[in-house]
């Protein structure tokens, strides 16, 4: 693999911060400041560290940058950011933008993201990017005279493009039905974890109980009360359990919705390949008529019928000089519509070519990761159970001693 | 100390029938119990005869003859069992039996072996039968006797099981009771080919009299009741009120497991979906589906086993406490009737040397009824403690299995995840 920016630079988003400013309409408000950390790694031949650098970051600049990518890089898969707003929480998690573990978790969803971007062949080039990490005045600036916002394809017109193209590349069609449906089962599944979160926790809470009926209870018995006291405090220690269980599973949630946010941007290389693709459509259409035109204009033929072909039937014909004129304009059109339709299609081929190229690079990625996300989350599930067991098992010899 | 100044005591019908005395006072050399015997001027009241225990000189060698735990295998002679529910369709209901066995090497019965046939009824009159005539000892409950229909399927499989369990342990509970095991009506329940005959006669023999058996005279007030008996009272009141809430908490985790089991229901399935949609992913999506449906498994059967086998008992024992409290309300009338009588004679100023004899009869019935009772609640509370050891320690287990059950689950598909695909 090509020299990413990951392996010569280390990146981490090190802090949040609550700050408070004036925004755009010069109204206070509170937001999150995320401090990016930057170092060089260099071979440690003296035994000296590079210095590390930092700025700090808020959630919608990094949006800016993520808005860019994706309209400078239509063939990439741009990686995700982490969610705006929480979402499938169940009753503990907090929906709340300001609540301290949201924004934990999203300080390593925007570390995952910037690592994500730097370990990307094509992406880590990117000079922007770059200045992102590295330059904290006047990036905004310097992104905004990219002029990229006049790139960006209108939402109205991504949407013609897609019920009207005639020839898609099957494989994009095929694609974007995939994102369609892991879009779909992933939110399936984050749902229902979560409410799956919500009814284990109740499971575990209500066993607390005992401990305190427990010890209750061994107060008026003889033999059977110390038993019963430390069985209790057992059950406390288990009802306890299940906080720590369940916030490490929020980190496979994460991992999950990471998915769920890529099948976003998987669909949007589809969207920009149906785009170019009706666009050449139209524009090979558009030199079919021209050329028409003109061979009907050159032969006197009205091959199709055209309210000027009617017109000029009924109120007589143009003279040869105005046809001649004509003619000549369609002509120099034709040429300039051949070239268009030739480096249209140039500009299809090379997209469609690189764009699969990524496509694959992320096809076995998401398998990988994926794949170690299933592995963890098993390794959780089985750290639970042997818990549970020896909770039991702790009680169990607490009863024998009653 | 109680049954030791009684010992001392010159007994009222000691001159009488010093010949039924011995017999009680030596154990057979076969038994290490001695043998109940009707004592005729033991009467109730309104003059029925009352099959009752010896006076209290003879429960309290039974004390000391007690061994501290049950009695182990090699010196039981009396094994009864409850199992192979029936069910009966009659023109007028539908009904279900138990068979009972029995077997035993005691003189009391004819035969080594028995087995008959009994519906809860039968254990309803035999446990009515009990109360009416060992009204100082501890009955043990039985599973409650209504069940509201509809709500519950008296023909269930796990209904029948619940209470066939909680059958066969009153059995064996009045089998393991030195006392009550000897009792008449239970010897007829366990050998009787018609029990109904042998029912209808007591009843008859009931009507002839003219009125029930009543133990409790009722109406007189207590003045002051012993210590001990006041903290028993007092334990089972905060025993059952702390069964209550268990038996809540257990219930409410019971229901909490169902909900989390429905979720989980759902949360399995979605996996396999996903794992239609992908290529490479498909296997470990597809076993992650069928891990959680492993794990549905094994919680519904925890859930059913903590319905079956923990709330019954909780139960029981919840009914048990009552049982005793009204035996312990019933000992305090015994006590206020003698104190009144006793009361009554000292105000009339006699100068009779003696003291009647139904004054004396009433202090014979306080001394028997305390030591009985005291008896009674020792056994019962070394019982009670190893029923509940079982029972939490049962508990642990079925939650360990649980546990195991999804680990083993969880372990067995960490190869499958981490399988590449080149390899296979």
């Amino acid at each position: 693999m090509e020299d990413c920016l990951a392996k010569k630079m280390e990146i981490t988003v090190s802090e949040a911060e609550k700050r408070t400013g004036r925004n755009a309409m010069n109204m206070q408000e509170t937001y999150t400041a995320y401090l990016i950390e930057t170092r060089a790694v260099e071979s440690q031949s003296e035994g000296q560290c590079a210095p590390v650098d930092s700025l700090w970051r808020r959630y919608s600049e990094f949006e800016l940058l993520r808005n860019y990518l994706s309209v400078t890089y239509p063939h990439i898969v741009v990686p995700p950011l982490p969610e705006k707003r929480a979402d499938f929480v169940w009753h503990k998690l907090s929906a709340d933008n300001m609540d301290p573990d949201f924004v934990e978790r999203r300080r390593i969803g925007l570390e995952n993201f910037l690592l994500r971007v730097a370990s990307h062949p094509v992406l880590c080039q990117d000079k922007i990017f770059y200045l992102f990490l590295t330059q904290e005045g006047g990036w905004k600036e310097m992104v905004n005279e990219t002029g990229f916002q006049l790139k960006a394809d209108s939402r109205l017109k991504a949407l013609n493009a897609t019920f009207r193209v005639k020839n898609p590349d099957k494989r994009f069609t095929e694609l974007k039905h995939y994102s369609d449906e892991l879009q779909s089962v992933i939110s399936h599944l984050l749902r229902v974890r979560a409410r799956v979160a919500d009814r284990l926790y109740g499971v575990y809470k209500v066993h607390g109980n005992y401990g305190r009926v427990f010890s209750e209870w061994s107060a008026i018995e003889k033999e059977m009360g110390d038993g019963l006291q430390s069985a209790g405090h057992h059950m406390d220690v288990y009802a306890a359990s299940i906080d720590d269980i369940l916030e490490e599973e929020e980190h496979y949630a994460d991992q999950l919705k990471e998915y769920l946010f890529y099948a976003e941007a998987l669909r949007a290389v589809c969207r920009k390949h149906e785009l170019m693709q009706y666009d050449l459509e139209m524009a090979a259409q558009d030199l079919t008529s021209k050329k028409q035109q003109c061979e009907e204009l050159a032969t006197g033929t009205v091959r199709t019928f055209s309210l000027k072909g009617m017109t000029s039937k009924l109120f007589g014909q143009e003279t040869p000089e105005q046809r001649e004129a004509k003619i000549k304009v369609l002509e120099e059109q034709i040429q300039e519509g051949e070239e268009q339709l030739k480096s249209k299609n140039l500009e299809g081929r090379d997209f469609v070519k690189s764009a699969w190229a990524d496509i694959e690079r992320f096809k076995e990625q998401k398998n990988h990761d994926l794949k170690e996300a299933l592995i963890s989350y098993a390794v959780m599930q089985i750290s639970m159970c042997k818990k549970g067991i020896q909770v039991w098992t702790n009680a169990k010899e607490c009863f024998s001693k009653m | 100390s109680g049954p030791k100044s009684l010992r001392e005591m010159p007994h009222p019908l000691a001159t009488s029938s010093s010949e039924e005395m011995g017999p009680a006072l030596t154990p057979s050399p076969d038994l290490l119990l001695p043998r109940s015997i009707a004592d005729k001027d033991l009467s109730l009241p309104n003059g029925t005869p009352v099959d009752t225990s010896s006076p209290a000189s003879s429960s309290s060698l039974l004390n000391r003859l007690q061994l501290d735990d049950d009695l182990d295998g090699e010196t039981r002679d009396l094994f009864v069992t409850v199992d192979d529910p029936k069910k009966h369709v009659c023109t007028m209901e539908t009904y279900i039996t138990y068979r009972v066995t029995t077997k035993t090497t005691r003189a009391e019965f004819d035969l080594p072996e028995y087995s008959v046939r009994r519906r809860y009824q039968d254990f309803d009159w035999l446990r009515n039968k009990l109360e009416e005539s060992q009204p100082t000892h501890l009955i043990p409950p039985l599973p409650e006797k209504f069940v509201v229909k509809g709500v519950v399927d008296r023909f269930s499989e796990e209904f029948v099981e619940t209470r066939r369990k909680a059958l066969d342990k009153f059995l064996k509970r009045i089998t393991d009771h030195p006392v009550l095991s000897f009792n008449e009506h239970f010897n007829v329940f366990l050998t009787a080919k018609d029990l109904n005959a042998y029912k209808r006669q007591g009843m008859a023999l009931l009507s002839k009299m003219g009125e029930s058996v009543k133990y409790v005279t009722g109406g007189y007030k207590l003045r002051s009741r012993p210590l001990e008996f006041a903290a028993i009272g007092e334990y089972l009141d905060t025993f059952s009120l702390k069964l209550g809430t268990i038996d809540r908490i257990a219930q409410r985790i019971i229901k909490e497991q169902l909900e989390y089991l429905v979720e989980l229901r759902e949360y399995g399935p979605v996996y396999s979906t996903w794992g239609g949609l992908e290529v490479e992913l498909s296997e470990p999506l597809e076993g992650v589906s069928a891990c959680i449906g492993n794990c549905c498994t094994a919680l519904e059967e925890l859930s059913e086993d903590m319905t079956e086998d923990f709330l019954p008992v909780l139960r029981e024992y919840i009914l048990y406490s009552e049982s005793m409290k009204n035996v312990l309300k019933k000992r305090d009338q015994v006590q206020a009737e003698y104190e009144a009588k006793l009361e009554a004679v000292a105000l009339k100023k006699e100068d009779r040397p003696k003291v009647p004899t139904d004054v004396e009869k009433c202090q014979d019935r306080v001394e028997c009824f305390n030591a009985d009772l005291k008896a009674d609640m020792e056994r019962w509370q070394n019982n009670k403690r190893q029923d509940f050891r079982q029972l939490l320690m049962g508990m642990a287990d079925k939650n360990i299995q649980y546990y195991e059950k999804c680990l083993t689950a969880w372990e067995s598909i960490i190869p499958l995840l981490q399988d590449k695909p080149e390899t296979k």
